[in-house]
């Protein structure tokens, strides 16, 4: 039996379907769901949610920062800063981590740049999937 | 040529007419948002939902925390009010309901020598209390009829820090939207959280227990802030709902009256133009027979009082002779 998984944002639900299993950086490490799993609740870090389908397809989700829900093979991610990789701004990502980047060579504790860098890097990444995957079809 | 009367009641109707056509365009406009207003609210359901479960389940585990958000004060010294209105008139008793009902609980607080603290979201709350020397901690304004959660989040943020600061319970007026034809202006106590009613919400069944990354109390701890958020969401969205069905009732009524109207003043107007016309007719006939009465006289005269018919023959004379007893 496949395990259910729904993205849920406040605004509406993101994505819905169906999938293998599901991988996910919860604060103490990367923790992956296959059907059956106990009932789970975590808080995730700022990192890419990675979805396994039957077939072999992957799809990754940028989310940073939320929670993920397990029960009854039911995988729901609760987040108010989520993005699937069609919805991601490569350019804008690229942008906002040079500038990330640039504040924390001026001062390497800055709190909002070290996250802002994590939140373009997660973007890149989730990106970055989605291009390696259109070469890969051709 | 009109009358006076009838030129005065045709330019009123033509006005009532622009009228009507602006507020049945206003009435449609709202139909559709508040279509759209109340598909937003159910999009926004399941993460609230979600939240509440995962915080029933975190209540149901027993989790004992104690969140800043969770403080109850013993000795309530000053009370929040947070008022939902729109930024835009027009929707018929919407915003001063709302705005009467938020202002009752700040006379109240004021009556039991408690301090007040008034957020006010909407131009429509800022206006009202600004003139009347409320003293507003701060305002809100531009999203009241498409509100997004990142607009519910910075208000979350500035209504949190006040319970941070001094602020004991915060009220939350805003309308309800409960059918399309009813909402109802609602004060809801808004923090501290009411973990009670939380519980109350718990679902039946028997469930596994459930694990915690990290732990149960740094989950909640994460968590409720969101929750906070998610309901000032859900009242935002309902507020907007509630706004645009005000807004669609109090226009189909304008319009409703301003079709009375024209009618009304469509039958003033026909009467003020028959009322002109049978005048005029009056009139035409009086002068008609005022220049007819003057030139029979000498007519009379030349044909009446002589002895002799000078134009025996003639059929003139005698066309003449008839109209002067018309």
């Amino acid at each position: 039996m496949p395990l259910q998984v729904e993205l849920v944002s406040p605004e509406s639900i993101a994505y819905s379907g169906e999938a293998k299993m599901v991988i996910a950086r919860v604060v103490t490490g990367d923790i992956a769901f296959l059907p059956g799993h106990v009932p789970f609740i975590g808080i995730l870090q700022a990192h890419p949610v990675r979805v396994l389908f039957e077939d072999g397809t992957e799809l990754s989700i940028a989310v940073h920062q939320g929670f993920v829900e397990v029960s009854d093979d039911k995988v729901t991610i609760l987040s108010d800063v989520c993005e699937l990789p069609d919805q991601i701004d490569v350019g804008r990502a690229q942008a906002a981590k040079a500038k990330a980047e640039d504040t924390l060579k001026a001062d390497s504790n800055d709190e909002d740049a070290k996250a802002a860098l994590k939140r373009a890097e997660t973007r890149l990444t989730v990106a970055g999937a989605v291009t390696s995957a259109k070469a890969g079809a051709h | 040529m009109p009358g006076a009367q009838e030129r005065i009641l045709r330019r009123r109707i033509a006005s009532t007419q622009n009228m009507k056509k602006i507020t049945r365009a206003m009435e449609l406009i709202a139909a559709t948002r508040v279509v759209k207003a109340q598909m937003a609210a159910n999009d926004a359901r399941p993460y609230s939902e979600q939240i509440t479960n995962v915080i029933t389940n975190l209540a149901a585990g027993g989790t004992a925390v104690s969140h800043p958000l969770l403080r109850q004060a013993e000795d309530v010294r000053k009370v929040g009010v947070v008022v939902l209105t729109s930024d835009r008139g027009l929707a018929g008793a919407y915003n001063s309901t709302v705005i009467r009902a938020a202002e009752r609980v700040i006379q109240a607080a004021k009556d039991e020598g408690k301090g007040y603290s008034l957020v006010t979201i909407g131009r429509k709350a800022e206006g009202y209390f600004k003139f009347r020397n409320y003293h507003i901690d701060a305002s809100f304004s531009g999203m009241s009829d498409k509100p997004t959660y990142e607009d519910a989040r910075e208000i979350a943020a500035k209504v949190t820090e006040l319970f941070a600061n001094d602020v004991d319970e915060i009220e939350l007026a805003y309308t309800r939207f409960i059918t399309m034809g009813n909402q109802q202006a609602v004060v809801r106590r808004f923090l501290p959280l009411d973990t009670e009613h939380v519980e109350t919400q718990e679902s039946s069944g028997p469930k596994a227990e459930v694990e915690f990354e990290p732990s149960p109390a740094s989950v909640l701890e994460s968590l409720l802030p969101r929750y906070v958020e998610s309901r000032l969401f859900a009242a935002l969205l309902d507020a907007a709902a509630s706004e645009h069905a005000a807004r669609q009732r109090a226009m189909k009524a304008a319009t409703d009256n301003a079709q009375e109207l024209i009618v009304k003043l469509a039958r003033k107007m026909n009467q003020a133009r028959q009322d002109a016309i049978t005048t005029e007719i009056m009139e035409i006939i009086g002068g008609a027979e005022a220049l007819s009465a003057d030139k029979g006289s000498p007519e009379d005269l030349l044909l009446d009082h002589l002895d002799t018919d000078p134009f025996p023959k003639r059929v003139g004379a005698h066309q003449a002779h008839d109209h002067s007893h018309l």
